[in-house]
C-alpha cells in the first residue's frame, strides 16, 4: 500500500507528501491528526523516542478511529509526558510499573473483550497498545512481554529502542550494542564500552513465538513506520512493533542528527528492518546505499573512543561483521543480477 | 443452599457468584483449588461473560489486574507467600492508583525456609501497602467475605485482600450456606468506576507526582482507611440485611464482658481459641477471646473498647517481626496506649505448626497467673534450637540451618501430626 | 462429637475419603470437617487426614491428637508411623489388610481395646475385584460405616456418588457395600477377625 515512489534527496522526505494521493499522504501531513502525544511534553531536543511515538500512536489512532487506549512503561516516555500536573497524551492512557507493560496491557484487552460481550459484540471496537523503552520491554519487561505473546492477548506492543535506560542516566540495557559507552560499560580498560556476545534480539525472540504479526522499523522512515502500525492494527493478536529511536543525550549524538542516525543505522545494516507473521519474515526493506559503519559510529560520542590515535580498528571491524552478518542473514541487498 | 464443600471451592463459587469481569493468577500452593474451580466455570460457560487469563507470574496477575480495573472491569485474582511478595511492587501500585481489586490469600509462610503451610507472614508484610486486609475465621466467612470486599473495595476505589488460612481452611471441608445469585446480585450492584479509561474521555493514569503534591495524595489514601473503618460495620450490617448471618466487621468478642484475660487472634485459631476459653471457662477462669476481623484498617477504637477493662492481654498470632517481637501486638498496644494492663505476646503456629488446644491451655493457665514472658514462641523445641547455637559457636562451617534442624527433629514421615 | 484419623500413603485415596466421610456426615444432618495434613504430596510418602463429627458446629481446627476412630490403608505403616498415638480407650481400628490383627503384629492394641474394636478388612482385594485397582479408601468407608455405626451405608454411597461419577462412583458404591455386608456378616460371627 506503500506506493514505491523514489527519493533522490537526502536528509528529510517533507517534499514526499505533495506527490502522493490523499489516501497515502501521512498521518503526520494531516492538520486533523490526533497529536495523541501533544506539545509541552519535556523531551530533549532531537528525543528520537517523542518521534517516535507521536507517529505510531497517532497512526494507531487513526487506524482506530480513535478508538485506543495505551499502557506505557516507567521510562523516558512515561516521564517526559507526564511531569505533574500534566500531561502530553490525547487518549486514554495508564502508566503503572517498569516491567509490565505488557501485562497491563493484556488486562485492558481482556476487560475491553467482556465489555464488548455485554454489548453483543464478538470482539471489542476499542484497542489496546502497550509502549515502553528497550529496558522495560527487553529486560525488566521481558516476562510480562513473553506472557502476553504465548497467550496471543490482542494488544500491539511498541518497543522504542534507544539502546540503553536512559531516563535514570545511561545505564547499559540487553538492547545496548557491543563497544557502546554507558555508565555501566565505561569506555575504559583493555575492553572499553559494552561486551561483545552481550545482548538479545527481542524481534527474533517475537517471532520465535509465532504471534500474527512482528515489524522493526525507525524513525527515519515515517511512511514505513505508519504503514507497519496500521498493518498491526488491522489484525488481532499479539503484535510487536520495535521502532529504533536514536537518543542524542545519551549516545553523545546532535540533536539534529536523529534521523539521520535512524536511516544510518537501516543502511549500514546495524538494524534491519523487517516484517514477519506467525514466525517467517514476510518482507525485508532493501539497503539503497550500503555505508559503512563508521559513518554510524562516528557520528555518536558514545563510540568516539573506537576513534582517534590509536582508535580501535579491530573493534570497528568486528561491528562491521556483525552488520554484514545482518545483511546476509535478512539478506538486506537487492540481488545483483549477474 | 447448604453444602459440604472444600473451603476454595466455595471462595470460588462466591467470587463467580459476583459476577468477575476478569480472573487472572499464577498457581501457588495453597490457592490453587480456588483459582482452579474459576477457572472450570469459565470454561464450561458457567461463569459468562468472564475473561480468565493464565498469566505467567504473580506479578502479571497483579499487573493484569490493575489493567482490567482501570479499564472498568471487576477484577479478580488469589495468591500467597511468594507470590505475594513477587508482585509486591504492583501491589503497592493497585491501591496507589485506587483499584478495587479483589484478592484472597491463601495465609502461608515465607522463605527461606521454604514452607508452603500456614502461617500470617505474607499477609501481614504488606500491612502497610493500602489495601484493606480482612481475616476469615471460617469457610463460611471467607465466602462472606468476599462477597462484602467487592461491594467496599468498588465503594472506596480501594483494593481489598481477604485473608483465609491457607491448608487450615483453603483445604478443609466443611459446611457453608452458599448464597444465591440473587441475593448477591441484590447487595452487590455493578461496578461503576470513579476512573476509566475510555476514548470516548480520556484521561491519563499514572502520573509522576513529585515533592509537592506527593504527601496530599498519601494522606488522602490514609484518610480514606480511616474511613473504612466505619464503612466496614456498615457493610456488614447490609450484608446481614439481605443474607441473614452476620460476617465481616470490624472485630468479634466472645465472652470478653467480664474477661480478666483477653486473648487477641486473627483467623481460623479464634475457633479452636473459643474450645479453649470454653474449657477454662468451666473452670472458673474469667477468660475471652477478641477476633480481629479487619486488620487494616486496623480498628484502634474497637479493639481499645473490648480490651480496656481486661487485666491482661494475650496477643496470639501467627506473625513476628525478626528481632523485635509481634507484628499484630505492636498495633493492639498501641490501641492500648495509656492503658495499664499485663500485655503478652505469643508467637504460634509459624510455617504451619498446629496449635493445640492442650498448648494453648497450658500456655493460658501461665498467662493468667502472669507467669508468662512477655514474648513467647508456643511448643518451641529448645532442644534442637540451643543445639544449633553451640554447633554454630563451635565451628565456622556449621552448614545451612535448616538442614541441620531438620537431621535433629527426626524422619518427619515417622510423625503422626 | 467423634474424631477419625485415616492413614495411608500418598495415592491411595487417604484425603478424599476423608472427605466422603464429611459429606456422609452432612447427609445424615451432621456437622463435619475433614482436612488432610499435609506431607510432601508425593505418590507413596505418609499420608494423614482427619474428619470430626459432630451435632453442633465445629471450632477447633488443630489436627486429631485423640482419634476414637482409626483407618488404616497401609498395613506397612503400622511399624514405620506411630498410627496409635493418641487412641482413646474405647476406640475402634480398621486396617486395610487380609491378615489377622495378631499376624500383623497388634495384639496388644486389641487387648487394651474393647472386644471387637479391632478389625481387619481385605479392602484392597474387594477394591481389586470391583474397580480393577486396589484403591481402599470408599471401600474402608463401608468397612467402617459397618464397626462403628456412625454413619450408614447409604450416607457413604451417596457421598462416593457426590465425589465420582459414572462408572467409577457405581464401582466404588458397590465395593463399598460388600465391605459393610462382609463387616457385618463378621462382626456378627466374632470367632473370625479377619476376611
Amino acid at each position: 500500500m506503500v506506493q514505491d515512489i523514489k527519493f533522490y534527496q537526502t536528509g528529510t522526505f517533507t517534499v514526499g507528501n505533495r506527490l502522493l494521493d490523499p489516501d497515502q499522504r501521512t498521518v503526520q501531513s494531516s492538520i486533523d491528526r490526533n497529536n495523541s502525544l501533544t506539545s509541552g511534553h519535556r523531551a530533549c531536543q532531537g528525543c528520537g523516542e517523542a518521534l517516535g511515538a507521536r507517529y505510531a500512536v497517532d497512526a494507531a489512532m487513526r487506524a482506530t478511529n480513535g478508538q485506543l487506549i495505551a499502557a506505557n512503561a516507567t521510562g523516558c516516555l512515561e516521564v517526559f509526558s507526564t511531569p505533574y500536573p500534566e500531561t502530553s497524551w490525547q487518549l486514554p492512557w495508564l502508566h503503572s510499573l517498569f516491567g509490565n507493560a505488557a501485562a497491563v496491557g493484556s488486562g485492558i484487552a481482556a476487560a475491553l473483550a467482556v465489555k464488548a460481550r455485554k454489548a453483543g459484540k464478538s470482539q471489542s471496537d476499542v484497542r489496546v497498545i502497550a509502549q515502553g523503552g528497550d529496558g522495560g520491554t527487553t529486560d525488566i519487561g521481558f516476562g510480562c512481554l513473553s506472557g502476553m505473546f504465548e497467550r496471543n492477548d490482542d494488544v500491539l506492543y511498541i518497543c522504542y529502542d534507544n539502546e540503553g535506560y536512559m531516563n535514570t542516566g545511561v545505564q547499559r540495557s540487553s538492547a545496548t550494542p557491543p563497544a557502546a559507552r554507558t555508565a555501566t560499560t565505561m569506555a575504559v580498560g583493555p575492553d572499553p564500552g559494552a561486551e561483545f556476545g552481550k545482548g538479545k534480539n527481542v524481534p527474533l525472540i517475537a517471532m520465535a513465538h509465532e504471534i500474527p504479526y512482528v515489524a522493526t522499523a525507525t524513525v527515519a522512515d515515517l511512511r514505513d513506520l505508519e504503514a507497519k502500525v496500521e498493518k498491526a492494527m488491522s489484525m488481532r493478536g499479539a503484535r510487536y512493533l520495535h521502532v529504533f529511536v536514536p537518543c542524542p543525550l545519551g549516545w553523545g549524538a546532535a540533536s539534529c542528527d536523529t534521523i539521520k542516525l535512524a536511516r544510518l543505522a537501516r543502511e549500514t545494516g546495524i538494524f534491519p528492518v523487517f516484517e514477519a507473521e506467525n514466525g517467517e519474515i514476510t518482507h525485508v526493506t532493501k539497503i539503497r546505499h550500503k555505508t559503512p559503519v563508521e559513518d554510524y559510529l562516528r557520528l555518536q560520542k558514545r563510540f568516539a573512543h573506537l576513534f582517534g590515535t590509536p582508535g580501535r580498528p579491530e573493534v570497528v571491524a568486528r561491528i562491521q561483521a556483525n552488520a554484514d552478518r545482518n545483511i546476509k542473514r535478512f539478506g538486506l541487498l537487492e540481488e545483483v543480477p549477474a | 443452599m447448604i453444602k459440604q464443600i472444600e473451603g476454595s471451592e466455595a471462595v470460588a463459587e462466591a467470587v463467580a457468584l459476583c459476577r468477575p469481569e476478569v480472573i487472572c493468577a499464577y498457581p501457588i500452593s495453597p490457592q490453587t483449588h480456588i483459582v482452579e474451580g474459576l477457572g472450570r466455570m469459565v470454561k464450561d460457560g458457567t461463569l459468562t461473560p468472564c475473561e480468565f487469563l493464565n498469566v505467567e507470574s504473580e506479578y502479571a496477575a497483579m499487573s493484569v489486574a490493575i489493567g482490567s480495573s482501570a479499564t472498568g472491569a471487576r477484577t479478580y485474582t488469589a495468591t500467597a507467600s511468594q507470590g505475594l511478595l513477587f508482585m509486591a511492587e504492583a501491589v503497592y501500585n493497585a491501591s496507589g492508583l485506587g483499584l478495587p481489586i479483589v484478592m484472597t490469600i491463601a495465609n502461608r509462610a515465607i522463605g527461606a525456609p521454604i514452607n508452603i503451610w500456614n502461617d500470617h507472614s505474607d499477609s501481614m508484610s504488606q500491612r502497610d501497602c493500602g489495601w484493606i486486609q480482612l481475616f476469615a475465621e471460617s469457610n463460611q466467612e471467607a465466602l462472606d467475605l468476599h462477597i462484602q470486599a467487592f461491594k467496599l473495595a468498588e465503594e472506596m476505589s480501594m483494593p481489598v485482600m481477604v485473608c483465609m488460612d491457607g491448608f487450615i481452611l483453603t483445604h478443609a471441608y466443611e459446611q457453608v450456606d452458599m448464597p444465591t445469585q440473587a441475593q448477591v446480585d441484590a447487595f452487590l450492584p455493578p461496578y461503576e468506576p470513579r476512573q476509566v479509561l475510555d476514548p470516548a474521555e480520556p484521561v491519563s493514569i499514572g502520573a509522576m507526582v513529585g515533592p509537592e503534591a506527593f504527601m496530599e495524595v498519601r494522606y488522602l489514601a490514609h484518610a480514606k482507611q480511616i474511613s473504612v473503618l466505619k464503612r466496614i460495620p456498615e457493610t456488614a450490617a447490609e450484608f446481614a440485611q439481605v443474607f441473614g448471618r452476620n460476617a465481616g466487621g470490624l472485630v468479634r468478642e466472645y465472652r470478653t464482658e467480664d474477661a480478666e484475660t483477653i486473648v487477641v487472634a486473627l483467623g481460623s485459631v479464634v475457633g479452636t481459641l473459643e474450645e479453649t476459653v470454653d474449657a477454662m471457662r468451666e473452670g472458673g477462669v474469667k477468660i475471652g477471646v477478641l477476633s480481629i476481623r479487619s486488620f487494616r484498617p486496623f480498628p484502634l477504637a474497637a479493639v481499645r473498647a473490648a480490651l480496656g477493662n481486661a487485666k491482661r492481654v494475650v496477643v496470639l498470632e501467627k506473625s513476628f517481626a525478626v528481632g523485635l517481637g509481634g507484628v499484630v501486638s505492636s498495633d493492639v498496644r498501641m490501641a492500648l496506649s495509656g492503658i495499664q494492663l499485663h500485655g503478652y505476646t505469643v508467637v504460634a503456629g509459624l510455617g504451619g505448626r498446629a496449635i493445640t488446644q492442650t498448648s494453648l491451655t497450658r500456655m493460658l493457665t501461665q498467662a493468667v497467673a502472669d507467669k508468662l514472658e512477655p514474648l513467647t514462641f508456643l511448643d518451641l523445641d529448645w532442644t534442637i534450637v540451643n543445639r544449633q547455637i553451640a554447633r554454630e559457636a563451635a565451628v565456622r562451617r556449621s552448614g545451612p540451618i535448616a538442614e541441620n534442624l531438620l537431621r535433629d527433629v527426626g524422619t518427619i514421615a515417622a510423625k503422626v501430626s | 462429637m467423634i474424631q477419625i484419623r485415616i492413614h495411608g500413603r500418598g495415592g491411595q485415596g487417604v484425603v478424599t475419603a476423608a472427605e466422603m466421610l464429611s459429606i456422609a456426615a452432612f447427609e445424615q444432618g451432621r456437622f463435619a470437617q475433614a482436612f488432610p495434613s499435609f506431607g510432601s504430596e508425593r505418590t507413596g510418602a505418609p499420608v494423614v487426614s482427619f474428619c470430626r463429627i459432630d451435632d453442633r458446629p465445629i471450632r477447633q481446627r488443630e489436627p486429631i491428637a485423640a482419634p476414637d476412630v482409626l483407618i488404616v490403608q497401609d498395613a506397612h505403616l503400622l511399624h514405620q508411623v506411630d498410627v496409635f498415638q493418641g487412641l482413646k480407650p474405647e476406640g475402634f481400628v480398621l486396617v486395610n489388610s487380609r491378615s489377622s490383627a495378631d499376624a500383623l503384629g497388634l495384639a496388644e492394641i486389641v487387648a487394651r481395646l474393647p472386644r471387637g474394636h479391632v478389625v481387619t478388612l481385605s479392602a484392597s482385594e474387594i477394591a481389586v475385584r470391583h474397580l480393577g485397582r486396589p484403591m481402599p479408601n470408599a471401600v474402608l468407608l463401608g468397612g467402617f460405616a459397618a464397626l462403628t455405626g456412625i454413619i450408614s451405608l447409604e450416607a457413604v454411597v451417596h457421598a462416593i456418588h457426590d465425589k465420582f461419577a459414572g462408572q467409577i462412583a457405581d464401582r466404588n458404591a458397590d465395593a463399598a457395600t460388600e465391605a459393610f455386608a462382609t463387616l457385618t456378616a463378621m462382626m456378627t460371627n466374632p470367632q473370625e477377625v479377619s476376611v
